[in-house]
């Protein structure tokens, strides 16, 4: 394993700790854990925002911390989903009297970790919801599965949410704006190369010099198949159609995210973007903003996603909304 | 209570990368490591609950697995343990009959926190098969470390089934039939559990 860590057991919090220190103006990191809360002066008592999951996913979710988005960010060890107490001090840090609500990726112990930290912090009077992300149309959500994976759609509910909790909304109307848009983002993704995840270190799995692993996760978890590597246009194009085939996309506008999973250069990103907005004009879909990089990685992982979001009026408006946050400013 | 405990936390931690492997081929390959740091807080822990009640050293071992371990392993075994506890609040020992319902109670805890039950390819493919075992040999008469011997030929008999079944809960459900001949991360670990305890007795 080749990484450029001190430790596998100081990972997390020295991660935490330099994204804070790039940006000490907008994030502070609380002394009970690797949690990370606005800094900055905010709009008084508006609906917090706190979401989190594993380490490893880098920016998400601490870089997504500040005006127009998170409140708080809690990390839990790489690719493990934080505990309930870790999660309550994050929500007791950030609540107000509108309350608080917790955007959860669809995994089962992220579910499992955020309801006993929402059990907890009802205890203690603190109105808090949550909502569950599930865009991933890699797997078919069936009565087989546990639904399908939260992965980068996950983004555009920070911001969208994020933006309406701004406006001073309440509690509820927040909540509807982020089932919106979970109801009309859906993502699939695909890996050339696995992860190692510091503390195994050794890859997730292994995948042979012509191969790639189609329906990846962002955990390093094997995906849905293996094939033999196709070229970008044609990857991108299966992906495409499994995605435009699950909501109808046709006539309407669309935020699109090129996502990397880590280890995937720009110049890759950019080719496969050059398929997908082609192939988007030619199937009736009109983009109307498109975001290229890393957003929701999986440590080193070498692939991408993509992510269309189905946009009204309501939802333009709030993904235009100012965000600046370490990762996304608008 | 205390040194059973403590064996079945070296157990665990010895059994890390077996653990972490079969978590790599169906999971995420943590299952390993975040049951050998949650086991390694409740080492440290133990001694501090050496004179308590066994409710109460459950409970503080559930805590303990809740806030360090992560993942769905650290609700599910915590769960078990804290809801374990609860049966056995005040005891200061634990007889056969005493054992099953504090089994009974956890694996009412896990079916609630994880919304599953048998059949999913999970934990509860080794402790409900163990349950029923127990609860056979101590109605038919047998003495506790004999119906405890039974579960835990139980476990082991549901942590092969899981190898054959389609798993449909957490992580390895993604797989789908992928997931088919791999062994359950979560039923092995809770078999572990079950063999360090009556090796324990």
């Amino acid at each position: 394993m080749k990484k450029i860590i001190n430790s596998v057991d100081s990972v997390e919090e020295q991660m935490i700790q330099g994204l804070v220190k790039s940006a000490p103006k907008k994030l502070r990191k609380l002394d009970c854990g690797t949690i990370v809360v606005r800094a900055d002066k905010k709009a008084a008592n508006k609906v917090a925002l706190v979401s989190g999951g594993g380490s490893g996913h880098e920016p998400a979710h601490g870089g997504f911390v500040g005006e127009g988005m998170l409140d708080a960010a809690v990390a839990g060890a790489v690719f493990t989903s934080p505990t309930p107490d870790q999660i309550f001090e994050g929500i007791k840090a950030v609540a107000t009297d509108q309350g608080v609500l917790c955007v959860v990726k669809n995994y089962t112990g992220d579910v499992m970790n955020f309801e006993m930290a929402i059990e907890m912090a009802a205890d203690e009077g603190i109105k808090a919801d949550h909502v569950v992300v599930n865009d991933d149309v890699a797997v078919k959500d069936s009565l087989y599965t546990t639904g399908r994976r939260g992965v980068a759609g996950t983004i555009l509910v920070h911001k969208i949410a994020g933006a309406k909790a701004e406006e001073g909304a309440a509690l509820e109307e927040v909540k509807a704006v982020a089932e919106k848009v979970i109801a009309n983002v859906r993502t699939m993704g695909m890996a050339i190369e696995p992860c190692t995840v510091p503390a195994a270190g050794k890859p997730g799995f292994e995948l042979a010099d012509d191969e790639m692993e189609i329906g990846i996760g962002i955990h390093g978890e094997p995906g849905t198949h293996r094939e033999k590597l196709a070229a970008a246009d044609k990857i991108a194009e299966a992906l495409l159609e499994k995605i435009l085939a699950d909501i109808d996309y046709k006539g309407h506008e669309v935020a699109v995210i090129i996502n990397g999973m880590g280890a995937t250069p720009l110049m890759e990103l950019y080719i496969v973007n050059n398929f997908v907005q082609d192939y988007l004009a030619a199937h009736d879909v009109k983009v109307y903003d498109t975001m290229v990089g890393n957003y929701m990685t999986s440590i080193e992982m070498a692939g991408f996603s993509i992510t269309l979001l189905r946009l009204d009026d309501e939802l333009k408006k709030l993904y235009d909304a100012k965000a600046d946050t370490p990762a996304l400013k608008r | 209570m205390i040194e059973i405990l403590q064996a079945v936390a070296k157990r665990i931690e010895a059994e890390k990368d077996f653990l972490t492997q079969l978590d790599n081929e169906i999971g995420d390959g943590d299952h390993g490591i975040n049951m050998a740091r949650g086991f390694q807080a409740v080492e440290q822990k133990l001694p501090t609950l050496a004179d308590k009640d066994i409710g109460a050293i459950l409970k503080g071992v559930g805590m303990q697995l809740v806030s360090t371990v992560g993942g769905a392993s650290g609700p599910l075994y915590g769960t078990a343990f804290m809801k374990a506890g609860a049966a056995c609040k005040d005891k200061m020992e634990l007889d056969g009959a005493g054992f099953a319902a504090a089994l009974d109670a956890a694996i009412g805890g896990i079916k609630m926190r994880g919304k599953a039950h048998e059949g999913e390819k999970t934990m509860l493919d080794a402790l409900c098969p163990a349950y029923a075992a127990l609860q056979e040999g101590l109605a038919a008469g047998s003495d506790t470390k004999a119906a405890l011997e039974a579960a835990v030929a139980a476990a082991e008999k549901g942590v092969e089934y899981t190898k054959t079944i389609i798993a449909t809960k957490g992580r390895a459900s993604y797989l789908g039939e992928r997931s088919i001949g791999h062994q359950d991360p979560g039923a092995t670990s809770s078999l572990y559990m079950l063999q360090t305890i009556l090796a324990n007795l």
